[in-house]
């Protein structure tokens, strides 16, 4: 029972940060009908932002409150990476074929990833290091701050990483916002309008363009702190971290019904928690952790042949 | 008095296929001009370009006085126009309240919650069902709302496309009786028909279009007894 429980934690724990990173997806595919692969690169910036803040404006130090100082670098560096990308790489593209933007997407991700590898230490085209970073090229420690890092909390016989309480907590706390933004501002009803008929939201004076750069925004500063959230959980980040978590989280966008914000947080946890029990009860051969992205994947396949509108359903790819 | 819209030499192009080939008409403050003609004349494509969800290839179009041929479909809406769609395109998953709320989505104003009741006071139907989902409604009640909610914006200028297409003769009357009502209330209105009867009625101005070229003009009731208007729109040998 002990082994379910503590599974069940590590599954949601996982299923928290693909869900953080899964709605960046979701938004944005519920107003483009584009598939941003490049959003994993959007995340993986963030942990960097955070890490940077931490090493250029608190040099070592761990106290608690440089944590929300942390979050806010992750969330500008993603949101700035966001708007920029939607701004110079997907609008001179809003009416070519969906291929287009789908390469880009891919272009723009080993862009992303490469700055990062070959840039982070120095300033471009020099080697003049201004801050001190460290070279980005291999795994990077994350920096530890009290209480959120440190030793585990034990509740009977289950382990809980102080890490995994940060995790979940970001998510509910995100949903709960996400949730009111979109239901309860002006400017949420205007996204949900252009989400279910573009051209008469353009009618009802909706500036399309103003809520397409707002999707990405918030998409950008769910995946910034699930940026800060790896960093803690892992306690090292490096430029590639966003590739798989951002196929994972695509995954999970899929699986909850691309297009469905909702979906794209239930899909996140159903996902996190399949791969964590697939881990542990899939006996011999196919089973524990190496055989755990092949599970996720699995499923993907699964939901994509047999409820292609994914678990909540997904809204209209063709709308009337 | 310069008119409320002008528009000059209006041509408008889908790829190759010329869909408005030069046209030209006004309105002026306070009137019901309408535009009619079969399917395909370029009726539909006049209002979208009017309301800057289509660019024009060539032309003018001028609203009070200024071009908006170039100014994005947003700030049309600010100016003064509303567009109520063909096909009603009210957005079906939201409530009827989140619909006119919606249409009020330029303003900022204090104004909004009483308009919110005017809308309710000229249709009732939509009052009883305001927390209803929209897309449940009989497309007459559709049409209701998205008069309603194109009214929300405080337009000088109504556009409305086809707004008794698939509705029961006494749906049709009701909606005709609504648009009488809002003139009488200041609303410009240009209207587009395929019921050439029920619009010429009610026109000040009517412009007969086919394939894209205005054909006949006149006043609404001059078309009304136009002979070549009655045999080829209002169904007389």
């Amino acid at each position: 029972m002990d082994i379910f429980v503590q599974q069940l934690v590590n599954g949601l724990t996982l299923g928290s940060l693909y869900a953080l990173i899964a709605v960046g997806y979701t938004v944005v595919y519920g107003i483009l009908q584009l598939i941003n692969f490049a959003h994993g690169e959007v995340f993986m910036i963030g942990a960097f932002g955070a890490l940077t803040t931490s090493l250029v404006l608190f040099r070592g130090q761990t106290s608690l409150w440089i944590l929300p100082f942390m979050i806010i670098g992750a969330v500008i560096a993603s949101v700035v990476t966001a708007v920029l990308m939607e701004r110079f790489a997907y609008r001179p593209l809003r009416n070519a074929p969906r291929l287009a933007p789908l390469i880009t997407a891919i272009g723009i991700s080993v862009f992303l990833q490469e700055i990062v590898r070959l840039n982070y230490d120095h300033v471009p085209f020099t080697s003049w290091n201004p801050f001190d970073l460290p070279d980005a090229k291999s795994l990077i420690p994350f920096p530890q701050i009290d209480v959120v890092t440190g030793p585990a909390f034990q509740v009977g016989g289950v382990t809980i990483q102080r890490a995994a309480i940060f995790t979940i907590g970001a998510l509910l706390m995100c949903s709960a916002v996400l949730w009111y933004f979109i239901n309860r501002t002006k400017m949420g009803r205007g996204m949900q309008a252009v989400s279910q008929d573009p051209d008469t939201a353009r009618l009802m004076g909706i500036n399309v363009d103003r809520v397409i750069v707002v999707a990405f925004m918030l998409g950008a500063i769910l995946a910034g702190i699930a940026g800060v959230a790896q960093g803690l959980q892992n306690n090292n980040i490096d430029f590639r971290m966003g590739f798989l978590a951002g196929l994972k989280a695509f995954t999970a966008a899929v699986l909850g019904g691309i297009g469905n914000v909702a979906g794209a947080v239930v899909g996140g946890l159903v996902l996190g928690i399949v791969e964590a029990m697939a881990t542990q009860y899939i006996p011999g051969q196919f089973g524990g952790s190496p055989w755990k992205d092949v599970w996720a994947f699995v499923m993907l396949i699964l939901v994509l042949v047999f409820r292609p509108e994914g678990l909540l359903g997904a809204k209209a790819v063709d709308r009337a | 008095m310069t008119a409320m819209l002008e528009v000059k030499d209006l041509k408008v192009a889908y790829g190759k296929i010329l869909a408005v080939k030069k046209i030209s008409f006004s309105v002026d403050e306070g009137q019901v001009v309408t535009l009619i003609g079969t399917n395909g004349a370029g009726k539909t494509t006049t209002l979208r370009t009017i309301s800057g969800l289509i660019r024009p290839s060539s032309g003018e179009i001028l609203f009070q006085g200024k071009r908006i041929d170039t100014v994005p479909a947003h700030e049309i809406v600010i100016m003064g126009v509303a567009h109520c769609p063909e096909g009603r395109r009210i957005f079906p998953k939201m409530t009827v309240e989140e619909n006119l709320f919606l249409g009020a989505f330029t303003r900022g104003d204090a104004g909004v919650k009483k308009d919110l009741e005017a809308a309710y006071d000229l249709f009732p139907v939509l009052g009883e069902r305001r927390n209803q989902q929209a897309g449940t409604f009989s497309g007459g009640e559709q049409q209701m709302l998205a008069m309603g909610r194109a009214m929300m914006s405080r337009p000088k200028l109504l556009m409305l496309d086809e707004p008794s297409m698939g509705l029961s003769p006494l749906m049709m009357k009701k909606i005709m009786q609504t648009v009488r009502t809002l003139q009488s209330q200041g609303t410009t209105i240009l209207l587009v028909e395929q019921n050439a009867q029920a619009a010429l009625s009610l026109a000040d101005h009517g412009y007969v279009l086919e394939v894209g070229k205005i054909v006949i003009k006149g006043t609404g009731k001059d078309l009304l007894v136009n002979d070549d208007v009655r045999k080829a729109y209002l169904g007389e040998d």
